[in-house]
């Protein structure tokens, strides 16, 4: 067992390791995805107050909580590269950065469109759309960081620390945004807070979830193993590797 | 201690001689502040219910301005690489510039708050809890900044991008910075959001020295 | 199902615009990076082929001259 980890923490042993569950990742994401997006948009009810303008759930809140996640894996990673210098760590928390800060605007974007039909308007204060909006200004700040560092090793670690920074601030931004909300706007009701969603409404709306993350994990893990020959480039087993390919 | 106490003069020293450094935040809140009745009205009953919010923000962006400044002077004529270098904890020796930039550039702020308070016809009876809550604020801000300024000092062009990374986490602060100043005009209770500010500001005494470090070495060391 | 016809699934109860946006943009999004995975892992391993080649190339050329070198 700690041989197998051992070995998914050096490069060339991940690279090896990694190959065997690309494809399954990639169906899986398929799969759940296709299904739940058809279920969603054309089996699941509508709902009894929005109607059919309820089933942008299924993208919305997929996108919201994968948006979340990625930024706490990606300060994990940052965390697991500043401690134990695992260079791996490093390179996927690169590789997730920018499918993060897109996840966080396709919520902010379909949430502003949910928002015309529910609200009569494309923005409202609301404190999830506003804590998504300080995500995102996140993301792009951990992504310029480290492309400002003319060295990758200083990227890096400057880009971990800002990581690790706003992964403790995301609950305090979070819970004070919400509390900031509740004190201004009383009266307007929630977009993604109902009561009890009937099973042929929420189980649709849970393969989306599953499906976003098997896809965010294959993306990753795709990024990464590029990432990997892309900075092991004169190490001999990627020559070994490449010359096997053609 | 003695590191830190010679770190806090050396600096507090340096400061005062250069003047400019200290007045330029505080001539640029007073400019802010005069623009805002300008851009939208002189009414004073709407500016009296916009007031605690706009010189929050002023007051938010003045301390932001004078942030590149912290680590800058020292990274140039290499002082800071000593401190890396000196036997004495990283982050103490942080803790105390941050002290310093708080010292010149947080409380001057708070203290000025209310005087430009009266000139946005701030209602009276949260002239007090503006300039408490700027204090306990702006140290939050000053700390939190640090870490922006420690990890953008080795960038030529760092400013910019320092308002980015900064701005984002500067938010919970703000909420209950203003919500403070509202709370004490609506004359409901303000000791509640002091003590968050307070709590806020004992989690930014704890992480932020150890974070300002580790940014000067990673700014140092490339 | 929870629509009678193509036409009142395309309709979306109304709200046609909105809701084909939102999937719109989740659906270039996804595609967008799936496809953008797919083609830096091809463009990797086409430049790392060109640069062994290359160096193999190099390496082949420089064998030659140090080979005729003592002829001249």
């Amino acid at each position: 067992m700690w041989a197998f980890i051992h070995k998914l923490g050096s490069p060339k042993g991940f690279y090896a390791i990694s190959a065997r569950w690309l494809t399954p990742l990639w169906l899986a994401a398929a799969a759940l995805i296709l299904i739940g997006g058809t279920w969603g948009l054309a089996f699941s009810p509508a709902d009894y107050q929005q109607g059919d303008s309820f089933r942008i759930i299924y993208v919305h809140v997929p996108a919201a909580f994968l948006a979340q996640s990625i930024f706490v894996a990606m300060a994990a990673a940052g965390f697991v590269f500043m401690v134990w210098k695992i260079k791996l760590a490093d390179m996927a928390a690169a590789m997730m950065a920018p499918l993060g800060a897109g996840m966080t605007f396709v919520a902010l974007f379909s949430g502003a469109v949910w928002g015309v039909p529910t609200w009569g308007t494309w923005w409202q204060w609301d404190a999830r759309l506003t804590s998504m909006l300080i995500l995102f200004f996140l993301y792009i700040g951990v992504i310029a960081l480290r492309g400002a560092f003319a060295s990758r090793d200083g990227g890096a670690r400057a880009a971990s620390v800002l990581a690790m920074v706003g992964v403790i601030n995301i609950p305090i931004i979070k819970y004070s945004v919400e509390w900031w909300y509740t004190l201004h706007q009383p009266a307007t009701f929630s977009i993604t807070s109902k009561p009890a969603m009937p099973a042929a409404m929420w189980l649709p709306l849970l393969l989306m979830v599953l499906g976003f993350y098997c896809f965010f994990i294959a993306v990753t893990l795709m990024r990464t193993r590029s990432e990997i020959l892309r900075r092991e480039s004169s190490k001999r087993w990627v020559r070994a590797l490449v010359e096997e390919q053609r | 201690m003695v590191a830190v106490r010679a770190t806090l003069r050396r600096d507090l020293v340096l400061r005062m001689r250069g003047r400019s450094e200290v007045l330029n935040p505080l001539v640029f809140f007073a400019l802010v502040i005069t623009l805002f009745p300008l851009g939208i009205s002189p009414d004073p009953t709407l500016l009296a219910t916009i007031a605690p919010g706009l010189l929050w923000v002023a007051a938010l962006l003045a301390a932001l301005l004078s942030l590149d400044g912290v680590f800058r002077g020292d990274f140039e004529d290499g002082s800071l690489e000593q401190l890396l270098l000196s036997p004495q904890p990283l982050a103490a020796l942080a803790l105390s510039k941050v002290a310093v930039h708080w010292l010149l550039t947080g409380l001057p702020l708070a203290l000025m708050a209310p005087l430009l308070g009266i000139m946005l016809s701030l209602p009276a009876g949260s002239y007090g809890v503006l300039a408490l809550s700027l204090a306990l604020g702006s140290a939050s801000l000053s700390l939190i900044g640090a870490i922006g300024a420690a990890l953008t000092v080795g960038l030529s062009r760092g400013g910019v991008l320092l308002s980015l990374l900064v701005l984002p986490l500067y938010i919970p602060v703000l909420i209950f910075g203003a919500g403070a100043v509202q709370a004490a005009i609506q004359g409901g209770g303000v000791a509640a959001h002091l003590a968050i500010l307070g709590a806020l500001l004992a989690a930014a005494l704890i992480f932020a020295p150890f974070a300002i470090a580790a940014s000067l070495r990673i700014s140092i060391n490339g | 199902m929870a629509f009678d016809s193509l036409s009142a699934f395309l309709a979306m109860g109304g709200y046609a615009p909105y809701v084909w946006s939102a999937y719109g943009a989740t659906a270039a999004l996804l595609l967008g990076v799936g496809w953008h995975a797919r083609a830096e892992r091809r463009r990797v391993l086409r430049d790392l082929k060109r640069r062994i080649r290359r160096e193999r190339y190099q390496a082949g050329a420089a064998n030659n001259t140090t080979e005729e070198g003592p002829r001249r």
